[in-house]
């Protein structure tokens, strides 16, 4: 037990960051910010001072072509990592994540692979209003080659940044600012293979299934309690990696429970949870289900800045719990 | 008044044998070799086309084949060569294999890129040729990284990055001029002005027909030359590779020179080029690269018409040999359409 060392989600990513960049000269990091990284909290502190600045590379703004960078000099054998500390940002890279990255493999018959890494933080609230505040996982997991990944433990926020970096294909990987304070006591590093990873069950259940995907995973887990007390047992499943995704483990939980609810911070129409629950739909007999599934995600509305209306937004626990209680009732 | 091109752009001019400069004319005439192997490589690849053998469009740059055969002289195959959605003759130029052109524009697994990628993703790390693209513009950023990349690895290779005219008009061709100096990058900007896109002539779409000042507004060395003269090209092509790799950062060539057929596909575009009159497209003709260095290697007493017309049959031969291997060679299997997705499933 001497080896487990206490970690936020923050610390732990930056724990990744030190790990790659001190065993691997290959790896390199680019992004806005960087040589003053108040953007991204605690998980990028001081990595200029201790890796020098041709590594911890800040740029221009200049999304797109730092990103467009970042895929060539994957392809001339380094591992970069972009950071973009707002997801709403990285919409003017498109062309270099969708259009080259994602499809570069595919159509040099898997001749080179783009081995980047795309750090992309999602950080809303605190009245930031639309352009501040978008969840755009959905999007990426819709393009073949793009692996998509979104850590909700402070474990897998280390872990699978690792994998990240070290998967030969391109990652996109998500971190929530709202989960930075989290905490866990971690052990040492051990390197997994990406593409081994897919949904895990974090808490066991026997009544309804439960899915989130990193923040929204923190939410079921805290409605698990809740529904605990009204003597309804929940089974969560993390999603982890969204792209590709590999339902079995989602399929095996509801053909135990009957019961689906999968909550995404991300918006309804053609969104995540629906994709989740048509996987599982078409590989679970109708006698198996005693509710119809349900979806419950942002409004399909941009996200507003008032408080009031951010209230009433975001998925809080109060919803998930009701939304189960009156589905099974 | 905004700098423009004058007397570059100007078709009833540069008709004239080019002055060979000093090159020696051994090397001249192994040149003009490849100038007629890309020419006769491409005009093949028009026939069969318009025949219906090729599936798929083909954007041929007959016409600007100095500009690639003069750019590569001063590669190495541990460069990073970048292209376009017309790139047959940057490929090609290196000293890529014909074969593996034609079996990929035929969608072979003998292709170079293993006949997933057809005419317009074109691949050879052998060569050099990390990848071409059709999105215009969508390669230059990738070159600047993988010069930034050579930086890192402390290597003295460079990138260079082919694009065009249109392409100047996207955002991200100025995003990557600024980032390849402010990173001091060893990259080659290659910009072969053929003064339109698609349809568009230039002075349709930009105040000034002079690329250059994009390399001027970012304090990037830069040379412009007639694109028609492999002399010319090869000489300034030279200066700014130097110039990279040894750590002086981004060098910027704006080559001059016309397509000979429409944007894509066999045809003339005289009716859909605005701008685009046949009485344009023969004096760009009469400023062919080709005939200006054969006829410089003739008044130099260094060739004929005799040799010359014996290089054209032998290289028919080499094509239609090529040609002919790859329309017999096989389509990928079936199940590449998921292999290649991604680099691993499962084992990594």
């Amino acid at each position: 037990m001497s080896t487990l060392k206490e970690f936020s989600y923050g610390t732990a990513i930056l724990s990744a960051f030190e790990y790659l960049l001190d065993h691997y000269p290959e790896v390199f990091v680019i992004g806005q910010g960087l040589w003053s990284p108040w953007y991204v909290g605690n998980s990028m502190t001081d990595l200029d001072k201790k890796y020098g600045i041709e590594r911890i590379i800040d740029t221009p703004v200049s999304e797109a072509a730092c990103t467009g960078a970042a895929v060539g000099a994957s392809l001339a054998g380094m591992k970069p990592i972009v950071v973009h500390p707002r997801m709403d940002f990285m919409l003017y890279a498109m062309d270099a994540i969708v259009n080259q990255a994602a499809k570069w493999s595919h159509m040099v018959g898997g001749q080179a692979h783009p081995g980047l890494t795309i750090r992309a933080i999602i950080n809303r609230g605190g009245e930031q209003g639309a352009q501040h505040s978008q969840a755009l996982h959905s999007w990426f997991a819709h393009i073949p080659g793009l692996r998509v990944v979104m850590p909700a433990t402070v474990a897998d926020a280390r872990d699978l940044l690792i994998a990240s970096v070290l998967s030969p294909d391109p990652v996109i990987y998500i971190d929530d600012r709202w989960l930075y304070e989290q905490t866990e006591y971690l052990p040492p590093v051990k390197i997994r293979g990406l593409s081994q990873e897919g949904p895990r069950v974090i808490a066991d259940g026997s009544d309804v299934t439960i899915v989130g995907t990193s923040y929204s995973t923190k939410l079921a887990l805290d409605s698990k309690h809740v529904l605990a007390e009204k003597g309804i047992s929940a089974e969560i499943v993390d999603l982890r990696v969204l792209n590709p995704f590999d339902a079995e483990i989602v399929i095996q939980s509801v053909n135990k429970t009957g019961r689906l609810f999968v909550v995404d911070g991300g918006w309804r129409n053609c969104g995540m949870a629906g994709e989740v629950i048509a996987s599982v739909a078409e590989n679970v007999p109708a006698e198996r289900w005693k509710n119809t599934p349900v979806r419950i995600t942002l409004p399909d509305a941009p996200a507003p800045t008032s408080r009031v209306l951010e209230k009433i937004y975001y998925i809080g626990v109060d919803q998930i719990t009701a939304t189960v209680q009156k589905a099974i009732a | 008044m905004m700098h423009m091109l004058d007397k570059l752009s100007d078709p009833e001019l540069f008709h004239d044998p080019v002055d060979i400069n000093g090159v020696p004319t051994g090397l001249l005439v192994d040149q003009l070799r490849d100038l007629v192997l890309l020419r006769m490589a491409e005009q093949h690849l028009a026939a069969m086309r318009k025949d219906g053998l090729i599936g798929g469009p083909v954007h041929l740059g007959v016409g600007q084949e100095a500009i690639a055969v003069g750019v590569s002289k001063w590669l190495r195959n541990s460069d990073r060569v970048f292209g376009t959605h017309r790139s047959h003759s940057h490929l090609l130029a290196l000293g890529s294999s014909l074969h593996g052109l034609f079996a990929e524009v035929l969608g072979k697994e003998t292709g170079h890129s293993r006949g997933m990628g057809g005419s317009m993703h074109l691949y050879d790390r052998s060569n050099g040729f990390y990848g071409a693209v059709p999105i215009v513009a969508g390669t230059v950023s990738l070159a600047v990284g993988a010069a930034m990349a050579a930086r890192l690895q402390a290597t003295d290779d460079i990138a260079v990055a082919y694009f065009g005219d249109g392409a100047c008009e996207e955002g991200i061709v100025h995003e990557s001029l600024n980032l390849s100096k402010i990173t001091k990058a060893p990259i080659l900007f290659v910009v072969e002005n053929n003064l339109f896109a698609s349809h568009m002539h230039v002075t349709q779409r930009q105040p000034s027909d002079s690329m250059v000042r994009f390399a001027h507004a970012n304090g990037i060395s830069s040379a412009v030359v007639d694109g028609n003269d492999v002399v010319a090209v090869q000489n300034s092509a030279r200066k700014l590779i130097q110039e990279a790799r040894d750590g002086k950062g981004p060098g910027y060539l704006e080559a001059v020179t016309y397509r000979w057929y429409g944007h894509v596909d066999w045809r003339d575009d005289i009716d859909v080029g605005v701008k685009r009159s046949m009485d344009d497209v023969q004096k760009w003709r009469a400023r062919d690269p080709i005939k200006r260095l054969k006829h410089a290697l003739i008044n130099e007493g260094c060739w004929d018409e005799l040799r010359h017309d014996e290089l054209c049959v032998k290289l028919k031969n080499e094509i239609d040999h090529a040609w002919e291997r790859a329309m017999s060679d096989s389509y990928p299997d079936e199940s590449k359409l998921l292999d290649y997705v991604y680099a691993s499933l499962g084992d990594d």
